[in-house]
């Protein structure tokens, strides 16, 4: 499921973006632990492209995606 | 040197980005269907469960439920498809500045060079596409931009065709005459008449012949059977030397007479016209294409002694051209303005001795005050008196609404 999400992200002197952490909700703030891999794709399960970031999550793959000038991720439920 | 010559059409290219963004459609019949209360309600483009119901590109949503009762219709979102041709675009730049557009949804890519395998390239680009934006794409490779087209159309979707000298003649030949470049519903007919079915029978015609039936056409329609085209692929920063602006639209109701379609002539002129200016054009020649509600259509043109991009001049060259050559038969159901022999509004203009060059002058620069204003309030902030009596009419704003227009080969 396409969950379109509040990001923290720092952008550097180049103008490249590296995302820090997810603002799930008000209680909850996933950080990300380290970029793995950043590259344009598509996501057929959530529904869009843009380049997406493979992140490290309390030790958890995951795919965040910046489409444009926002940014999803394929949710189950409601948790990443 | 031998060209290599890509052409990529972006598979129901409308439905495919729908059906990415909405997984839970993406089984079903989906077809992309324009606006019914704004009657321009006919289906733009369909997925492949569509296709399979016999559901086709320009027949009305009504029809195509009768064929499929369960088809799923949304509406367009063009934002959404210009985005995902800019980035088609940006993935084809990877391998060439050779790089022109066809519409929003194919391009030819030339990428001639030594040792170059276009097939491979192509494959690669396929792959790519799919990946990286989750559409699909089907390749043609040829020598040629005419065959390279004909190559995307060949296998679909998802696939690669090389078209080569040594084997045109197997793949292209037999197809019928009206999946060439060029022919239309007329020029087949035409052809069919002199029994004229494949691209091979046209081919085969002496070019003499072809020009006797379509004058200097006969030529170019020669050169394409065969093979023979040398037009090269643009460079992609080449691809917006505009040829003409125009604009056209269905009206919200039947136009029934001449004040009906003043209202409409003008709102229209008014966008070509600010077009013109924001671009930096004036143009010479004017057409307007009508088209009744038996959905019988013509055009009429008309060139100018000189240079304008006043809207008010523009209007009144269209309804002079309606007025001569409409005899309302029928009620209007479309109506399309454009202006085509451009040049660069910097050219200097020519003064005449009996100072209408300065009413010229005048009315340009009523022209640029006015847009100015429009550009600050929007486009119904000044108007002229004739739009206020018919809001639901002239309400349209074709400036502003989405403009997607078939371009020309040439």
């Amino acid at each position: 499921m396409k969950k379109y999400v509040d990001m923290i992200v720092r952008y550097t002197e180049e103008g490249q973006i590296i995302p820090l952490a997810i603002r799930w909700s008000p209680e909850l703030l996933y950080e990300i632990d380290k970029v793995l891999d950043v590259r344009q794709a598509a996501s057929l399960k959530a529904g869009g492209t843009g380049i997406r970031y493979l992140c490290r999550i309390k030790g958890r793959e995951r795919y965040i995606w910046l489409e444009e000038d926002k940014w999803f991720v394929d949710a189950k439920e409601d948790r990443i | 040197m031998e060209r290599t010559i890509l052409h990529s059409d972006c598979n129901s290219f409308y439905a495919s980005v729908e059906c990415l963004h909405r997984p839970e459609i993406r089984d079903r019949p989906v077809a992309v269907g324009g606006d019914v209360e704004q009657r321009h309600g006919i289906i733009l483009a369909k997925n492949d469960h569509a296709k399979r119901y016999g559901i086709k590109t320009g027949e009305a949503l009504w029809q195509a439920r009768q064929k499929c009762p369960d088809l799923v219709i949304v509406p367009p979102r063009f934002e959404d498809y210009k985005r995902f041709s800019r980035l088609c675009h940006q993935i084809y730049l990877d391998y060439s500045d050779r790089v022109e557009p066809y519409g929003l949804d194919e391009c030819w890519i030339e990428v001639t060079a030594k040792g170059v395998n276009g097939v491979q390239l192509a494959q690669e680009i396929r792959c790519r596409i799919k990946e990286e934006l989750g559409i699909t794409v089907s390749i043609g490779v040829s020598y040629n931009k005419i065959f390279a087209k004909l190559g995307s159309d060949y296998k679909k979707p998802d696939a690669v065709t090389e078209i080569r000298r040594d084997n045109f003649k197997e793949l292209v030949w037999p197809l019928p005459v009206g999946d060439l470049l060029y022919v239309g519903r007329a020029t087949q007919r035409k052809l069919e008449s002199y029994c004229k079915h494949t691209i091979g029978d046209l081919a085969g015609t002496p070019e003499k012949t072809l020009k006797g039936w379509f004058g200097k056409w006969g030529s170019v329609l020669h050169a394409f059977a065969n093979g023979f085209d040398s037009t090269p692929v643009a460079r992609y920063e080449d691809h917006e030397d505009v040829k003409s602006i125009g604009n056209s639209t269905t009206t919200p109701r039947d136009l029934e007479n001449k004040e009906d379609v003043k209202i409409i002539m003008y709102v229209l002129a008014d966008s070509v016209a600010r077009r013109l200016r924001e671009q930096g054009f004036k143009g010479r020649t004017v057409s307007i294409a009508v088209r009744d509600n038996q959905l019988s259509s013509f055009t009429r043109q008309h060139t100018l002694s000189r240079y304008t991009n006043i809207t008010a001049e523009i209007a009144q060259i269209g309804m002079d051209l309606f007025e001569r050559h409409y005899y309302w038969q029928k009620p209007i159901r479309s109506l399309g303005i454009s202006i085509s022999d451009l040049v660069s509004d910097s050219a200097p203009l020519q003064l005449d001795l009996f100072g209408s060059g300065q009413e010229q002058l005048r009315r340009e620069r009523l022209d640029t005050t006015v847009d100015g204003l429009k550009r600050r309030f929007g486009t119904n902030a000044v108007r002229p008196a004739v739009l206020l009596q018919d809001p639901e009419l002239s309400g349209c704003d074709p400036k502003r609404d989405h403009t997607i227009h078939p371009v020309g080969y040439f």
